[in-house]
């Protein structure tokens, strides 16, 4: 598909406003500034009013000029409030937010009454509307972002200290003040300049987005500020294009949606900090459990009985912990893969193998009952359900410890035997770690 | 400011930390009192004192972080600006935010900005050596793990690094000893007598009384205003201790608070200083 020069700029503009806001918003982000620059741009919306209504120019270098004013304004007028009243900051961002925008409507209601004529452009500032994008603003995008990134490069090492740890960078005579006005004032800037493509309503996203999904893949800094700049670039683009293929669908909002889909495949689909993967952990851990109880009940089956092994009939089992018989098949089918657990029609035993996983998970359990009754002086009535989950979560170094701690008990409170016929050869005593 | 008093006393080895009548305040509320301290060199030190003492406020005083209302401090016989880079910190382990995406190395490596200066971006050695302070703290094979999956004990022994990284004369600890298991402790401890070995000096904000005479040789005593500071044996006394913790201050405190808000606010930052008698 071939663009025409228009598109050509919206499609620029609005992918420099993605890079720039997804490099800021990232150390917003961690500064936890997020709504900082969300205030900020709303902020900046009675600046394009007023200026107009001085000038009755719409050079977008006067309104901008009006916006970044009433943006700094605001800016401080929420860092004000938080330090000398006991307003909190989310109030102070909150009150300074719907002031400034309701003044900003107020304004451009106001300008649309005029019979001036030249006014109807203004509402643009409220929701985007990159299709208006002119040649010199391309040109004024590309200088603020060569400036915003230049700087960051050239500080890169003191601004991540100052975002990181405040006081440390302080320590060594960084001048954090500063430091962070820097960063705050590029933040400014980028609002301001972001208002013709995004809008002030919606500029929070650019900024924050693409930094939460880009938090999401990595755990370096420097990876997550350069994926964040390309993932806001890339949401600008794809919402540009759409916005210009698609009639009566605003650019801003057409960004937002775009962003806003890849930080939810984010959210659910990265590595480490994924969603799907957390699922997946506790579907693990709900799993191991019921493989252990179920290895504990034929065990413990067993030890009723008197002898090394017991064939247990299915329907006895599931009665013990009410367990659903297509579960209790399928754990029982999973020990049997891995060998430790033999099938004789209905009914189930350890193997050798698995008599060694259940002795491990029951020694677990009464040694914590003994740990319970003996060093925090439980009631024996108090011990057996806190044991249930432990047996679970004590890892084998603690469950040593544990052993050698209470000195090789041989019966847990309820006077039943602590097994450790394949415990690990003993700790001599005094050597402890 | 005001010179220090040369002639009063002539003792030959220069303080690491001298303090004088240093006052500090968070807007009306005093924080710090009049306080005058002069602590030697090559001393472990334990700052002791009850919450809100001002025991963080003297570290960042000492630092630099907060501006007194009064009084002045001097490192080794300099005043603080000019000694930052003999000066290392270990800030309370809480107040950072230890999700930021960076590793145990990293952090550690931001030990050496201060003598990289401006621009100039750690090379091979710098992470060698924060590598090597790593390893002296017990974690050289943590290096690469993101910092949010340490252990307390372990983000603890983090920050210690970063601070043996700068390769500082004087060391500024608060409460490293919050919060860490007790291989961590024993850790620390080992590591203090070794940087005392070095001729270091160690000044720690320090909440466990208990081991206040096993683990340091000098010990400040502070609520709002100095209570004593001295060598263990004759300063950690009960009736310090008393005077520390026990209830006697509250009347300083509320004629300091009235004090600094009936003053206007364009001479909280002024050096001048109340005619209450010492």
């Amino acid at each position: 598909m071939s663009l025409s020069f228009s598109a050509q700029n919206v499609v620029a503009g609005s992918v420099l406003l993605g890079a720039i806001g997804g490099t800021l918003g990232a150390f917003a982000l961690l500064r936890r500034q997020s709504l900082l620059g969300d205030a900020l741009a709303h902020a900046a919306l009675p600046g394009v009013g007023l200026a107009f209504l001085l000038t009755l120019s719409k050079s977008p270098l006067v309104l901008l000029g009006g916006a970044l004013v009433s943006g700094i304004v605001g800016a401080l007028a929420v860092l004000g409030m938080a330090r000398y009243s006991r307003i909190k900051e989310d109030a102070a961002i909150g009150i300074v937010l719907s002031v400034f925008f309701g003044f900003g409507i107020v304004l451009l209601t106001h300008i649309q009454k005029l019979p001036a004529g030249n006014q109807s452009g203004l509402d643009k500032f409220l929701f985007g509307q990159a299709a208006a994008l002119m040649r010199k603003d391309i040109v004024l995008m590309a200088i603020v972002g060569t400036v915003v990134i230049a700087t960051i490069a050239l500080f890169w090492k003191e601004l991540k200290l100052v975002t990181f740890d405040r006081g440390f960078a302080g320590s060594i005579g960084l001048p954090t003040g500063p430091l962070e006005i820097v960063l705050t004032a590029a933040l400014v800037v980028t609002v301001v300049v972001g208002l013709q493509t995004v809008g002030v309503v919606l500029m929070i996203a650019t900024l924050v987005t693409p930094a939460a999904a880009a938090r999401q893949w990595t755990d370096r800094f420097g990876t997550m500020v350069v994926l964040s700049a390309g993932i806001g670039a890339l949401a600008a683009a794809a919402g540009a294009l759409a916005s210009a293929s698609v009639d009566a669908l605003p650019t801003g909002p057409a960004i937002v949606l775009a962003s806003s889909a890849l930080l939810l495949v984010s959210l659910f689909l990265a590595p480490q900090r994924g969603l799907l993967r957390a699922f997946g952990r506790e579907r693990a851990l709900r799993r191991r459990i019921r493989a252990e109880n179920l290895l504990k009940d034929l065990w413990l089956e067993a030890e009723r009985e008197g002898k090394p092994g017991a064939l247990v009939p299915v329907p006895i089992l599931m009665g013990k912990r009410g367990s659903r018989a297509a579960e209790l098949a399928h754990t029982a089918r999973g020990l049997a893969r891995r060998g430790f657990v033999a099938r004789d029609g209905g009914d189930l035993d350890l193997t050798a193998a698995g008599r060694i996983e259940a002795e491990r998970v029951v020694r677990k359990h009464r040694l914590w009952e003994t740990y319970l009754a003996e060093r925090l002086r439980l009631p024996a009535d108090h011990l057996h359900r806190d044991a249930e989950t432990m047996e679970h979560a004590l890892s084998d170094e603690t469950l040593e410890e544990l052993d050698a701690k209470l000195g090789y008990p041989s019966h847990d409170p309820h006077g039943r035997a602590i097994p450790r016929t394949h415990a690990p050869a003993r700790v001599p005593a005094g050597s402890g770690r | 400011m005001s010179s220090p008093a040369a002639g009063a006393q002539a003792a030959p080895p220069l303080p690491a930390i001298e303090v004088h009548d240093l006052t500090v305040a968070y807007r009306t509320q005093p924080v710090l009192w009049d306080v005058d301290l002069a602590l030697p060199e090559g001393k472990l030190i334990a700052v002791v004192g009850p919450n809100g003492a001002g025991k963080s406020t003297l570290l960042k005083s000492v630092l630099g972080l907060v501006k007194p209302v009064a009084g002045w401090v001097r490192i080794f016989g300099e005043p603080a600006e000019s000694r930052r880079s003999w000066v290392g910190y270990v800030p309370q382990r809480e107040s950072v935010d230890w999700d930021f995406p960076t590793s145990a190395l990293d952090v550690v490596t931001m030990g050496t900005y201060g003598r990289l200066g401006w621009f100039r971006r750690p090379g091979a050695k710098d992470r060698a050596r924060a590598l090597d302070c790593l390893h002296k703290v017990g974690i050289r094979d943590l290096a690469g793990r993101q910092i949010s999956q340490l252990s307390g004990g372990q983000q603890q022994r983090v920050f210690l690094a970063r601070a043996l990284a700068q390769e500082a004369r004087l060391y500024l600890m608060d409460e490293p000893f919050a919060g860490v298991d007790a291989t961590t402790e024993r850790a620390i401890v080992s590591l203090l007598k070794d940087l005392r070995a070095a001729g270091r000096t160690v000044v720690a904000v320090h909440h466990d009384l208990q081991t206040v005479p096993e683990y340091f040789d000098w010990v400040v005593l502070l609520n709002l205003r100095l209570v004593a500071a001295g060598p263990v044996e004759t300063t950690f006394t009960p009736e310090n201790l008393h005077g520390t913790y026990g209830g006697r201050l509250t009347l300083l405190q509320q004629a300091a608070t009235a004090y600094l808000e009936q003053r206007p606010r364009a001479a909280a930052g002024a050096v001048e200083r109340p005619g209450l008698g010492h």
